[in-house]
């Protein structure tokens, strides 16, 4: 980009011999793949540790932080997984990240159409406003939204927290979306339209399976974000028999800091890495991709 | 909403715009498709955001119906809050230190991948490089909090790996050091943590991104001799500005956040406030001392911070030369 007509004629005279440049070649690509061998490692050894010491019994994991675990010591999992709620937090995750992944691609889905797809006076005006509310932190909201749902008697209950997620979820789902619904061709909407099909029957049968990797790419995200969602619940989900995995954890690791019982806060924490873990492994191609077309954008 | 409703056609849009008859399928479809999620968003996003600003210029406790109105006191009281003040002094190096070592170190790596490779004509990516990829990625599907967790046990003195590695290599001194607990690597540690959890999501962006570029420009400017280093730094990182700049940004935001993190790492604020952040205090100030008037004052001026910081990001990339970019394209 910088480099003028000048600088490149004074490399030009500078250019290397042939066949020292393939031994330079290897050596980077040595150096190269030393780097990203040290990277992975500080990215690989906290998380093998932690499935090791959740094998461990308390004594264990006080004792020598390096040592193996003397026997695999499944009945860590069965204390996180019933003593410490873990199971609980883990079904109500499951339920409220569901339902409101469901929800909010639904609706999501929809608002985005009609924004995409039809003018009227004040597209402009909702399409900004959900951008706004994009950029502007949740913290801030916070405090009256407790008592928008104390007001609606939601606070502490799952269908509460349900709606938030789908909520605080929309505009980034309307703004991915709207530009695939934008680039579906207009002729489609007529020749349905010809067909006798109407508003919802051309949404539904038509205009929604053509969005679909855009749907999954944005299913993704959302799934990813409402399992990782902490302050929202933290606020507005205290009842601890209402608890998502993420707080949980948090309460239990606060717990545990009172040197309760280790094994079960590293089984606790392989319960709820593994099995996003093991998805992405199957589905690492298909996610990176849709990360890199969301990103980009 | 309105009853002049046309569907627009998309990009090809036809030149008569006809009026449809409003049948009820027409109506219905409107009010669902969008009365029913903007009702969602109104109620749950827009009304909070707007309450916001009203509640930060009033005395509420949150129990007592009894509120008064006060003005900016709210405010003059935050220029005197150390406390507060403390917190967001911490939030300002976040939101600088994170993201810069962030994207030094993906981009980095992300080069590495790329244009490691071996061979003299062509620029040819690292072979293998699909498992680093997988690999660094793993902490983007691992939720924050855990991060959080797992971190502080590694960091824990005595029983964590790090200070048990440390005196392995004969660093007796660190024996028992408590990385956490101590004022002078509260701070670098937690700054550590977040840093580990991003890297790996903007590695991949970035290697999309500089696939992304036409390989012929990697070719010209390696038979015009430049070297490795020379193309990463005056051709790949103005190629790719743009993707940088968003990285800047969503990185900010997220380290002016840093909730989950230092909730995780240090729930208290860390040894005197050293890992203290804005969102930390205002949650303690609206529900554990029920001071919601000023705890919302405390998120009108996190919400300013973070505007200030994306405005800054733009117009330091436009003043340093982006805009050069945008009119030649």
């Amino acid at each position: 980009m910088t480099t003028t007509t000048a600088d490149r004629a004074e490399f030009v005279a500078d250019s290397r011999v042939p066949g020292k440049g393939s031994r330079e070649g290897r050596g980077v690509a040595t150096t190269a793949h030393v780097a990203l061998i040290l990277w992975s490692l500080l990215v690989i050894l906290p998380l093998v540790w932690t499935v090791l010491s959740s094998f461990k019994s308390t004594q264990e994991v006080l004792g020598n932080p390096l040592s193996l675990p003397g026997k695999l010591r499944f009945s860590n999992y069965a204390h996180a997984w019933t003593t410490a709620g873990i199971g609980r937090y883990f079904t109500n995750t499951v339920i409220v990240v569901g339902c409101a992944l469901v929800l909010v691609m639904i609706l999501g889905a929809m608002c985005a159409y009609v924004l995409a797809r039809f003018t009227f006076r004040g597209n402009r005006l909702i399409y900004y406003s959900m951008l706004a509310g994009l950029t502007f932190p949740v913290f801030l909201a916070i405090v009256p939204l407790f008592f928008v749902l104390k007001n609606l008697s939601l606070l502490n209950t799952l269908p509460g927290l349900i709606i938030t997620y789908v909520a605080f979820a929309l505009p980034f789902t309307v703004f991915f979306l709207h530009s695939f619904f934008k680039a579906l061709p207009g002729e489609i909407y007529e020749a349905a339209q010809i067909d006798g099909a109407g508003e919802w029957r051309t949404f539904f049968s038509v205009m929604l399976p053509m969005a679909r990797p855009g749907m999954a790419s944005v299913a993704i995200f959302n799934f990813l974000g409402l399992w990782n969602q902490f302050l929202l619940p933290v606020a507005l989900n205290t009842d601890s028999r209402n608890y998502v995995l993420s707080q949980g954890m948090a309460s239990f690791a606060s717990q545990a800091g009172y040197a309760v019982d280790f094994g079960a806060l590293f089984a606790a924490v392989v319960i709820t890495v593994a099995p996003v873990l093991v998805v992405y492994i199957i589905f690492q191609r298909q996610l990176q991709v849709s990360v890199t077309a969301g990103g980009v954008k | 909403m309105t009853p002049e409703v046309v569907p627009d056609g998309g990009p090809q849009r036809s030149a008569v715009r006809r009026r449809r008859p409003l049948t009820f399928d027409r109506i219905s479809f409107m009010v669902v498709f969008l009365g029913l999620p903007l009702a969602v968003f109104v109620i749950f996003v827009v009304s909070p955001f707007v309450q916001a600003l009203w509640y930060s210029l009033t005395d509420w406790s949150g129990f007592s119906s009894k509120m008064n109105f006060v003005g900016f006191d709210n405010y003059v009281r935050l220029f005197h809050d150390d406390i507060f003040l403390k917190a967001v002094r911490n939030n300002v190096e976040l939101a600088v230190v994170v993201p810069i070592v962030t994207i030094v170190l993906a981009l980095t790596l992300a080069t590495l991948v790329t244009i490691g490779g071996s061979g003299t004509g062509t620029v040819r990516g690292l072979r293998n490089s699909g498992f680093y990829r997988i690999v660094s990625f793993f902490p983007y599907v691992i939720p924050a909090i855990v991060i959080g967790l797992i971190w502080a046990q590694v960091f824990t003195p005595s029983t964590g790996i790090l200070d048990a590695l440390l005196s392995k290599v004969g660093l007796k001194g660190f024996a028992d050091y408590a990385w956490l607990g101590d004022a002078r690597t509260a701070m670098p540690a937690s700054m550590f943590v977040m840093i580990w959890g991003f890297v790996g999501f903007y590695m991949v962006l970035f290697i999309a991104a500089i696939r992304g570029i036409d390989p012929e420009v990697f070719e010209a400017a390696r038979i015009d001799g430049a070297g490795r280093f020379r193309t990463a730094v005056s051709l790949t990182l103005p190629l790719i500005r743009d993707n940088v700049q968003t990285a800047y940004v969503y990185l900010g935001i997220a380290a002016l956040d840093a909730f989950v993190y230092m909730q995780a790492l240090n729930p208290g604020g860390g040894p005197q406030n050293s890992t203290l952040v804005m969102p930390q205090q205002l949650f303690t100030t609206a529900f554990a001392k029920g001071q919601f008037g000023y705890s919302t004052a405390m998120g009108v001026i996190l919400a300013a911070v973070t505007m200030l910081f994306a405005l800054l990001v733009f117009s330091v990339n436009w003043l340093t030369g982006g805009r050069d970019r945008k009119v030649r394209r």
